[in-house]
């Protein structure tokens, strides 16, 4: 059975996107935001997350693991582990958790169409976000997951960072009602530093999406200190005058919340570097739209 | 009252009440100790020493109450708009010695607790020892129902099988209809009149029986009339001597109110009110009745007289509202009068469970919403009051704005209002036998409860526990809390060679307990149809006076009894987990999980994640566990529904526990889906406590796949955080979350938003709040799944999301 990496499927989601939502989190990312606040998203891998405020040291991961990742302590060995998942169903704390697994798109089709009163209610549909969707292999099923979604009637938003090849985006395009589309940073260097990758393509696939008349919203994540200054956004009201057609712009103040999923990783968080822009400095950035006419911006998902 | 405040989740500093007049009284209402109120059982047995034996016993019932309505103590005080107390005073039980009598020790103990606390005056013990109890103790109906049970249904009774409702408070349950509108207690006395004089005493051998309780039903009248006309002079003589101008105009208007209601039909707004009150009064002081009494479809009752004195200029919307707010401070000032024995010690509520429906359809089938249906939510938003419960109906006809503004007030935290479906109802009522016009005009009453307002005695008999009958048939019928065998020796859990011999001898087990509780049950009817008959009730109950019989005897419109399965989220977990674990996966052999359940998990930590961590569960949307659910919901369901009572109707069944669910566990071992023992079982449909972890679609597309049409309610718990429904967003998806849960036929839902206290409690107890889902930051995570850290900065910021 050909499967598509997912980490998550998110029911009633009501802050990303129209109405009442199941969110379809896809594995794996083409970008390396240094804030990102979902570390286990860019594996496309299924990867074991162990939680040391639960665990007990009790020792049952130890004595079940077949390739003594979990070693004669309880720790995980990386290099070892292949994420098998025994150890998860005997550790009594649940410390241990799985993260990612396959699914076809018949499964998550099956797993969406649950909540179809809810979204016919609502307005609402399915997200498919990440990690990163359009980069999940192999595409061909992730066609075929918006076609058969699209056959049920429920409508699809692609949440996306952009980076993959129009092609890809021109595929689903028609199945999709609406992209959130996220702008990082417009400096291209900016852009290569804590992208870890250069921002064409992703600000080209934005133009022709909205070119072959996409819908469109926009969502800027921003972290004080980085990407939080006039500079970094009047860049992107240029963009908008210059005929990229959004309907909403988005504006994601930067939070803390992900550093606990880096040590769940056994990885080093993100330390001080990255700061929580204030209310105030929100509320001047969105200005800067609104002066240029582009009523439509909010604070938050 | 400490349950109350806490209810209201008020703070210092907010208004109650839209004038200063009525937050004085709610202030009054709240801050008065309930007492024990005694004139009633001396008045009581001073009747009964007066006209036993000489008069049937419906009409010394009815004797009864017109001597207590002539004698009893009353009073205006100032400010009131809508009189009439039960006592004398705000929080002041009478008690009911001829239905159950306390003894001085029960009275010591509801004197002597710190909480639900009723204070008893030395005089009164006095009273209670020297005059009530000689008189009551072996008359009372609670000592002829326990001398006409069963020793098998005194050992279920015992051992938390089932409960009986009706062995401490009347049959009642009951809700009355518009016709106190139309219709004043002289213009009743008439139709009475009417009746008996077409009795055929040539041919129906019942003539004599049916003059009897329509005469009673004529005194009962007159009783009503007494109440109304003394309060009438009072307030006249008041207002002879009063000086403030405007507290004698007020009483001039009462004196005038209580001459027209309740001997005749109200002509304003105001009247409308206290017409309603002095029935509800009389209701309540003629018997204990379960769930007091309700006014049914208020908006739709009293919006006539609302729109009459509006358009007439004698009547603003501020006035109407003070009326309401005055009438709802009147129900909160009657506490549930005390219970006896182990049920008192027990109890933990003042409520008397008043339920108002406001919105819904109209008796011509359209929208229901009016003016006064805003005014009721604007009314109980601003009063925040434990009684009466205001409670909303919502149909596919309801406008939006209504629906989104009792969001509003419910999200708030306080669990009013909850919420009804209209259409779930209609259909309730229809597959249970009732015309669509009296459908129309019905509701939910007590928590969930469906009826054909002011056409039916709709009683419910007893809470039965689901999940302890699946514990005795584990054990060959033996219970080990009690130490006895209390089932049928049916084999044990290792003798069952499959899920469907175990889920065989489960049914085997339902049914004999059944039969025991509705024996019983069948006698307790009978006992009140013949020894304690409810004249005054029968008045206003539609078919009784024209059938001759009284309410208890099955002379309402329709006669159901109810029964209320309790557990049902626990003991789906619980056969899912055998059928999963040990039948289908055979990953824990059936003695190793007996004897892990009979030591509570304590030996066993992989036994207990197992089944707690990698099983499916009811409230995920899962079908394994779900359809397990409906394999015991339809079994019960059938099991129940269509026996006949003694009353002229049938049996059918609620799925509610009221707080049963935590005496229901407290009887119990561990349980096979990890429910530690003697831990609370799961209330109503909702998921065991932490078994659901997908959110609210799954919980309501779980608790969907019962078939709620075929019960008469069901009742559902959803839990939020704040931060989930605030916000334009957050209202919205709320609504729409109640919209698509009743497209799918849910009866009810009610709304718990999350506190601070609650976040700390689970941040202690992270076992028992695996569902309690957070808005993290743009995303929403598993409470449980977070840092203590992230907990904290959570709990830090739920508090004021409402400010």
């Amino acid at each position: 059975m050909v499967s598509l990496p997912v980490f998550n499927i998110q029911k009633y989601c009501i802050h990303d996107g129209d109405g009442i939502r199941t969110t379809v989190f896809f594995k794996g990312c083409p970008l390396r935001c240094a804030w990102c606040h979902n570390p286990e998203s860019q594996k496309p891998e299924p990867q074991l997350l162990w939680d040391a405020e639960k665990c007990t040291q009790c020792g049952a991961c130890a004595a079940a693991c077949p390739r003594g990742a979990a070693g004669d302590s309880v720790r995980v060995d990386r290099e070892r582990c292949v994420s098998c998942g025994v150890c998860v169903r005997v550790c009594p704390a649940g410390a241990r958790q799985l993260s990612g697994k396959g699914m076809s798109p018949e499964q998550i089709v099956d797993e969406a169409k649950k909540d179809l009163m809810f979204y016919e209610q609502s307005g609402g549909g399915v997200t498919l976000s990440g990690g990163e969707v359009m980069t999940a292999e192999p595409f061909d099923e992730v066609i075929r997951l918006c076609r058969l979604l699209h056959e049920e009637g429920i409508s699809i938003f692609v949440d996306t960072c952009g980076m993959a090849p129009y092609e890809r985006f021109d595929a689903i395009r028609a199945y999709t009602d609406c992209f959130l589309y996220d702008i990082k940073a417009m400096d291209p260097e900016k852009h290569k530093k804590w992208i870890g990758a250069d921002n064409r393509l992703i600000l080209e696939n934005l133009r022709c999406l909205s070119r072959d008349g996409a819908r469109l919203r926009l969502r800027i994540p921003l972290v004080e200190g980085i990407n939080a200054e006039p500079e970094d956004v009047l860049p992107v009201v240029e963009l908008l005058k210059e005929g990229v057609r959004a309907e909403k712009i988005h504006l994601l103040p930067y939070h803390t919340f992900g550093q606990e999923k880096y040590r769940k990783l056994g990885r080093s968080g993100q330390g001080e570097l990255f700061r929580v822009p204030s209310q105030e400095k929100l509320e001047s950035l969105a200005e800067l739209f609104r002066q240029a006419g582009y009523s439509q911006v909010v604070i938050g998902g | 009252m400490e349950v109350q405040e806490k209810q209201g989740g008020r703070t210092a500093q907010e208004q109650h009440g839209c004038t200063e007049r009525v937050r004085r009284l709610r202030e009054e209402s709240l801050n008065t100790q309930p007492r024990i109120y005694m004139e009633r059982a001396v008045l009581e047995t001073e009747a009964y020493q007066k006209y036993e034996g000489t008069v049937s016993i419906p009409e010394l019932r009815a004797l009864t109450l017109r001597h207590f309505f002539a004698n009893k103590s009353i009073s205006i005080p100032k400010g009131e708009l809508i009189v009439g107390e039960k006592g004398d005073g705000p929080q002041s039980a009478p008690t009911f010695p001829e239905l159950c009598c306390h003894t001085v020790e029960d009275m010591r103990i509801m004197d002597q607790r710190e909480l639900i606390r009723f204070a008893v005056t030395p005089e009164d013990l006095k009273t209670q020892e020297e005059t009530i109890i000689p008189y009551w103790e072996n008359r009372s109906i609670r000592h002829k129902i326990l001398n006409s049970m069963s020793d098998e249904w005194k050992a279920a009774y015992e051992c938390g099988i089932f409960t009986e409702f009706m062995e401490q408070r009347g049959p009642g349950h009951t809700v009355g209809s518009e016709k106190i509108y139309h219709k004043g207690f002289a213009d009743y006395k008439e139709e009475i009149q009417k009746a008996m004089e077409s009795l055929d005493f040539m041919g129906d051998p019942e003539a004599l029986h049916k003059k009897e309780e329509l005469s009673a039903m004529s005194i009962a009248c007159d009783a009503v009339m007494i109440l109304g006309q003394r309060y009438a002079e009072l307030a006249r003589s008041m207002a002879q001597e009063e000086t403030d101008p405007q507290w004698k105009a007020e009483l001039l208007t009462i004196a005038e109110n209580c001459t027209v209601v309740p001997a005749h039909k109200p002509e304003t707004f105001h009247q409308a009110l206290q017409m309603y009150w002095f029935v509800h009064l009389a209701v309540t002081s003629e018997l204990n009745p379960w769930d007091s009494y309700s006014p049914g479809r208020l908006d739709q009752h009293v919006y006539p007289f609302y729109k009459a004195d509006k358009d007439a200029g004698k009547l603003t919307r501020d006035q109407a509202l003070e009326l309401l707010e005055c009438l709802w401070i009147k129900f909160n000032n009657q506490p549930a009068p005390p219970k006896v024995g182990i049920t008192l010690k027990e109890s933990g509520t003042y409520t008397d469970f008043a339920n108002i429906n406001t919105g819904g359809i109209a008796p011509d089938g359209t929208d229901g919403v009016n003016e006064v249906s805003y005014l009721i939510l604007d009314c109980m938003d601003d009063m925040k009051l434990l009684q009466p419960s205001s409670n909303v109906q919502i149909s596919r006809k309801t406008p939006q704005k209504f629906l989104l503004r009792a969001c509003e007030i419910s999200r708030k935290g306080w669990g009013q209002p909850a919420f009804y479906n209209t259409e779930a109802i209609l259909q309730e009522l229809l597959a249970a036998g009732k015309s669509i016009e009296d459908a129309r005009r019905g509701g939910t009453s007590g928590c969930v409860e469906t009826g054909a307002f002011g056409n039916e005695a709709y009683i419910l008999t007893g809470y039965f526990n689901l999940p302890k009958i699946l514990e005795l048939t584990l054990y060959n019928g033996y219970d080990y809390v009690a130490d006895r065998q209390l089932g049928l020796p049916l084999g044990s859990a290792e003798d069952f060679h499959s899920y469907e011999e175990l889920l065989d001898a489960y049914h085997k087990q339902i049914d004999y307990f059944l039969d025991i509780k509705m024996k019983g049950s069948n006698i307790i009817e009978s006992i009140y149809a013949n020894y304690m008959p409810v004249p005054f009730l029968s008045i206003i109950t539609n078919d009784c006076i024209s059938k001759g019989k009284d309410y208890n005897a099955g002379g309402a419109r329709y006669n159901t009894s109810y029964l209320q399965g309790v557990g049902i989220g626990t003991v789906t977990d619980c056969l899912a987990a055998i059928r999963y674990q040990v039948y289908q996966e055979k990953n824990i052999p059936m003695k190793e999980l007996l004897r892990a359940m009979r030591e509570d998990f304590v030996n066993d930590p992989q036994i207990l994640s197992l089944v707690q961590n990698f099983t499916p569960k009811y409230g995920n949307d899962d079908d394994f566990a779900d359809a397990v659910m409906q394999d015991v919901f339809g079994y019960y369901q059938k099991a129940v529904t269509g026996r006949p009572n003694q009353r002229g109707g049938s049996y059918r069944i609620n799925m509610l526990p009221t707080t049963c669910h935590v005496y229901f566990g407290e009887v119990m071992l561990a349980s096979a889906n990890g429910r530690r023992a003697h831990k609370p079982v799961s209330e109503g449909i909702s998921p065991e406590k932490g078994a659901d972890t997908h959110g609210p679609t799954a919980v309501l597309r779980s608790c969907a796949k019962m078939d709620h049409i075929r019960t008469g309610g069901t009742l559902l718990n959803q839990k939020f955080t704040p931060s989930v429904v605030a916000g334009e967003t957050g209202l919205m998806q709320m609504a729409n979350l109640i919209r698509t849960y009743f497209n799918m036929d849910g009866h009810h839902i009610q709304f718990n938003v999350i506190d601070r206290q609650t976040l700390l409690d689970a941040q202690a107890h992270p076992e028992e709040y695996k569902d309690l889902i957070v808005r993290v930051a743009g995303y929403s995570d598993h409470f449980r799944n977070l840092s203590k850290a992230l907990q904290d900065e959570i709990i830090a910021r739920t508090e004021q999301s409402f400010s």
